[in-house]
């Protein structure tokens, strides 16, 4: 049925081969995540609602399923509105700057054994790099909307997102050193064996720290002065409407998606089954039971929607920081606790403590 | 890759300090401010300490370390020697001018060991990497320094500048060390000079040269790169300039051995060109210029900047002994230096700096000690015998003259130190021959006195019997 | 032209080319935003070096921390840019001179009569396989150690520098101290009278 498909594709010159098959390789990685970006805002009104006891969205589709899609249509038809005396090309041009990186992310990211866009060497190295980029999002909307609320915090924004890059940088360079290699695949598979040899439990203070390091670094509740709507009206995008305004959004879900992959990765396991080491191997070789049950793909899923939870929790839980607070917290108790954790790692790994280091 | 652990035994003063320094880091921390004296009492003692390690494995064979980027010869020895001496002295002398002024902190003592590591660094440098790390932790030191006094709007205008001109000289440094690593593909100092005598079109190599003396000349103060010199000599606090202008030039010198005759000695007919010119240049203005001061501590700059145009003819000669008489040059010359800049520390006191020249008339009759210790110092940097100054400058006129074909610049040199004469001779006028304006009575710490009088007796006394140091310096640059 | 001279011209051009943005345009923002594409450019053709390490430490000290705090302070400041340009006619003959004249003898130096792949060979390429974090750290920790441990003493010393520069207590600024504030007793803040409740008259 496809014959014709594959002879025009194989009558194609090799490079561009190469092209369509990166290129569909892309599609398939941000197309769903658009569509999980979509979702999880409904999921962080129906679990925020849950939690203070009202029943949430529940008027479009059946238990309000479509509301994400009435938002998206609502949104796109919206003008976009650019405020006098702004730098027009700059405030056009900062939603892109801020979701290009949570989307360049991805490239690296392994959802399975091997199953990665682009299985680079320095992958953590790089995930920090493109995420650090981010911030230029933030600061350039504030300071092009020619407002002060949006300058305001822009500039909180700035002072938070580096600060707490720092601690988030020293806590990934934990988990390079216990895994003793860069690339995100080969840090996953360093945890195999059980669930004992995650990460999580020997690196248990950095994936805290990495955690709520987060949550500052996609500016999420409790850490959102950026935003800060009773402070600040709704600070660095207070300027923006209709799709210029939904990108920074999806940005910011995408944002928390992508710490919560990272931290399945780098703490739990990646795509490791929790069940391995436990299950016996006849077991996993049962045709449809042995792939649920055995690593995978859908592990990784887990895990993420897992770490997203309590994303939403902390938001309906947690009042806002203050920002000299925020500043204390970042430089003076995580700063501190990871080098302290990385010395410890250290000389765990340097002593070759098992489940994790075992000598071979 | 086999890793072998690196013999660190040549390194241990500049280990030992790094650790002392960390120490008194975290130690003033808890110090109250009126305890403060902790912290100067901790610097002068770490100061001792690796000074009495270096006399004790005094080295005359030359050690290699660290991959060869750390060597350890007589040279060397001699000169972190002189380092630690002259700021052990600048310590003394800057404590009451501190206190006097509110700035007794310790971050002043732990930028003064970390620069004094900086200049350890960069004398005992064996490759490109070293030098400019050197160099800059020595810098970086100074700049915080210049601009300690945050209020002062003229020591934060130095601090700038220096700053900035002191970057622009590093990437100037960098850029002329990348080409030399271009062409040799080395970093090593010892590999260069071997490649580098190699190469047969040294169109590349003196590009990168050139761009390594400006760097050179800069951190020296030079002729045309001083620009920098008097401002930051006049900004900052004066307990900065006695730092500024004495130590970090033994460090230029050992900067300016380690690339021109360590790494490049294959060019020394075309770095002398160069050098000719810059020790012309800043001998006439740097003597010229001078008179018109009416400001001790410019005057004093610029008078550094002609002793620096001395310093440059030793080493220009490309011979041993003209390099043995240039560092015989540096060490008398921060001497002299430490004692000028302290004659103006022990006459300030609160709220009054004695940098104007009006401030010496006559101090003869205030105090006729004071008066004869300024007498000497002036004598001695104006170049008349019997005092240090004098051996300093006909040493280094002796090797040039000594060089084929360089007489003429021994003349120029004479002549200008002749002009140079005058400006000293006006302070010594000023200071028996008129009234004074000021009438204070001189208000000074014993320590400081003793330790000035010292120094003045000391350049006194090695202007008699100059032959030790002299023979010293013949001895460290042999080896 | 094979992809990687043509990514090395594309990058290497649009890195000169917004280098020189940064000296001539007129708002200090965007000046900066300048300099982080040049950074980016500059990232990428290390990239093509094969140099993977440096490249992305590039993108991610350079743009990711130092060009934030830059913007950080430069959208703070109020810059009169015409008084900046004062003199810049006066003094433009002569650095449009000194310039060409630096111009003219770096590309006489550096150019390909001196660098040309005749004097210096093409560099080996790397095997697939190649981990330029890995071999960086391997010479950064064993031959250039001492190097190294001195750029460390340089990052301790800009710290101590410039804490002694900004560090300054201000009496009338009023500082929170979280430690008092935890260790607060409730006796400290409430005090319990009894009263008789007044009578009814």
């Amino acid at each position: 049925m496809f014959e014709w498909v594959e002879t025009i594709f194989s009558s194609l010159p090799q490079g561009v081969q190469t092209m369509t098959f990166i290129i569909m390789k892309i599609v398939a990685i941000t197309l769903p995540l658009m569509l999980c970006v979509a979702y999880l805002t409904y999921a962080e009104r129906k679990v925020i609602s849950y939690m203070q006891v009202r029943l949430g969205p529940n008027r479009v589709g059946p238990k309000g399923w479509l509301q994400p899609i009435a938002d998206a249509v609502k949104l796109m038809f919206k003008e976009i509105i650019i405020p006098t005396g702004s730098n027009k090309y700059l405030f056009l041009i900062s939603p892109v700057l801020a979701i290009a990186p949570a989307l360049a992310a991805w490239a690296v990211i392994p959802f399975d054994d091997g199953m990665a866009l682009a299985d680079v060497n320095a992958g953590l190295l790089y995930v920090l790099a493109v995420m650090s980029v981010g911030v230029y999002g933030v600061i350039i909307a504030g300071w092009s909307s020619n407002s002060k609320y949006a300058l305001l915090g822009a500039m909180r924004s700035a002072a938070q997102i580096v600060s707490y890059e720092i601690a988030m940088g020293f806590a990934l360079v934990g988990v390079l050193l216990a895994a003793g290699s860069l690339n995100l695949g080969d840090i996953v598979r360093a945890q195999s064996g059980s669930v004992v040899h995650w990460f999580w439990l020997p690196l248990f203070p950095l994936f805290i720290i990495y955690f709520i390091a987060g949550l500052a670094e996609t500016n999420r509740a409790p850490f959102d002065v950026s935003e800060g709507e009773s402070e600040i009206v709704a600070g660095f995008h207070v300027e923006y409407s209709g799709m210029a305004f939904a990108v920074f959004f999806l940005a910011e879900y995408a944002n928390m998606i992508l710490i919560s992959a990272l931290a399945s990765i780098m703490f739990l396991g990646g795509w490791l089954s929790p069940l391995q080491g436990i299950l016996p191997e006849s077991v996993l070789a049962v045709p449809v039971l042995g792939d649920v049950l055995g690593s995978g793909i859908h592990w990784l899923l887990l895990k993420t929607a897992f770490i997203l939870f309590f994303f939403l929790w902390m938001r309906a839980t947690f009042p806002r920081y203050r920002y000299d607070q925020i500043m204390r917290l970042g430089w003076k108790v995580f700063i501190p606790i990871t080098i302290v954790w990385l010395l410890v790692v250290g000389l765990l790994v340097l002593a070759e403590v098992g489940p994790w280091w075992n000598a071979v | 890759m086999n890793f072998e652990t690196p013999n660190i035994i040549p390194a241990i003063p500049e280990i030992t300090l790094l650790s002392l320094a960390c120490l008194i880091l975290v130690v003033d921390l808890f110090v109250k401010q009126e305890n403060r004296i902790i912290t100067y009492l901790l610097s002068q003692a770490s100061l001792l300490i690796v000074f009495l390690l270096t006399l004790f494995t005094f080295t005359t064979e030359t050690q290699f370390t660290f991959s060869n980027t750390f060597v350890r010869d007589s040279m060397s020895d001699v000169l972190k020697l002189g380092v630690y001496i002259s700021v052990f002295i600048v310590f003394l002398y800057a404590k009451d001018y501190l206190r006097q002024r509110d700035m007794f902190k310790g971050e002043f003592y732990v930028l003064g060991l970390f620069g004094v590591l900086g200049m350890m660094i960069l004398i005992s440098a064996h490759n490109l990497l070293t030098i400019y790390l050197g160099l800059e932790l020595l810098s970086l030191s100074m700049y915080a320094m210049v601009a300690m006094q945050r209020n002062s709007k003229a020591g934060s205008e130095a601090a700038m500048k220096y700053f900035v001109l002191g970057a622009i000289a590093s990437g100037m440094l960098l850029y002329g060390m990348s080409m030399i690593y271009g062409v040799t593909g080395s970093l090593d100092l010892a590999e260069i000079s071997q490649k580098v005598a190699e190469v047969s079109d040294q169109k590349l190599t003196i590009f990168g040269m050139v761009f390594l003396i400006v760097g050179i000349a800069f951190k020296l103060g030079a002729v045309p790169f001083h620009m920098w010199v008097p401002d930051v000599y006049h900004g900052a606090p004066t307990s900065v300039t006695l730092y500024i202008a004495s130590a970090p030039k033994i460090a230029a010198f050992a900067m300016l051995m380690r690339l021109l005759v360590d790494g490049l000695s294959s060019l020394q007919p075309h770095w002398q060109d160069i050098l000719i010119i810059l020790a012309i240049a800043s001998m006439g203005i740097g003597n010229i210029v001078a008179i018109a001061q009416g400001n001790l501590k410019r005057m004093l700059a610029y008078s550094a900047i002609s002793h620096v145009g001395f310093l440059l003819l030793g080493v220009l000669t490309g011979q041993q002994a003209g390099y043995a008489a240039s560092m015989f040059y540096v060490l008398s010359y921060v001497l002299m230096s430490l004692g000028s800049f302290g004659m103006i520390v022990l006459l300030s006191r609160k709220g009054f700096e004695a940098d104007n020249l009006a401030d010496y008339k006559g101090l003869n009759e205030r105090s006729p000690w004071a008066a004869f210790m300024m007498l000497i110092f002036m004598l001695s940097m104006a170049g008349v015998p019997p005092f240090l100054g004098f051996w300093a400058k006909f040493a280094v006129l002796k090797e040039v003259v000594a060089a084929d074909s360089l007489l003429w610049l021994a003349v120029v040199a004479v002549i200008f130190s002749i002009i140079g004469a005058f400006y000293y001779l006006r302070m010594i006028k000023l200071m028996y021959f008129d009234k004074p304006e000021d009438t204070q009575a001189i208000t000074a710490d014993l320590d400081l006195k003793v330790a000035l009088s010292t120094n003045s007796l000391m350049v006194l006394g090695l202007g008699l019997l100059p032959g030790g140091l002299m023979a010293l310096c013949i001895a460290a640059i042999a080896h | 032209m094979g992809i990687e001279q043509f990514i090395f011209y594309f990058f290497a051009l649009v890195m000169v080319a917004s280098a020189t943005m940064v000296i001539t345009v007129r708002n200090p923002v965007q000046a900066a935003l300048f300099l982080v594409l040049t950074f980016f450019s500059c990232a990428i053709i290390w990239m093509v070096l094969e140099a993977e390490f440096l490249a992305i430490v590039l993108v991610l000290v350079y743009v990711g921390a130092v060009m934030v705090l830059f913007l950080f302070v430069v959208m703070m400041l109020d810059i009169n840019i015409d008084r900046m340009r004062e003199g810049f006619i006066r003094y433009l003959p002569f650095g449009v001179l000194v310039g060409l004249l630096m111009a003219g003898m770096l590309i006489s130096v550096v150019g390909s009569v001196n660098f040309g792949l005749d004097k210096f060979a093409e560099p080996a390429r790397h095997a697939a396989d190649y981990n330029n974090t890995r071999e960086l750290g391997l010479v950064l920790y064993t031959k250039y150690v001492y190097p190294f441990e001195i750029a460390a003493v340089i990052l301790l010393v800009a710290i101590v520098a410039a804490i002694a520069l900004t560090l300054r207590r201000r009496p009338t600024t009023k500082y929170q101290k979280p430690e008092e504030q935890i260790a607060v007793k409730r006796d400290d803040r409430i005090r319990l009278v009894s009263m008789n409740s007044e009578k009814k008259k």
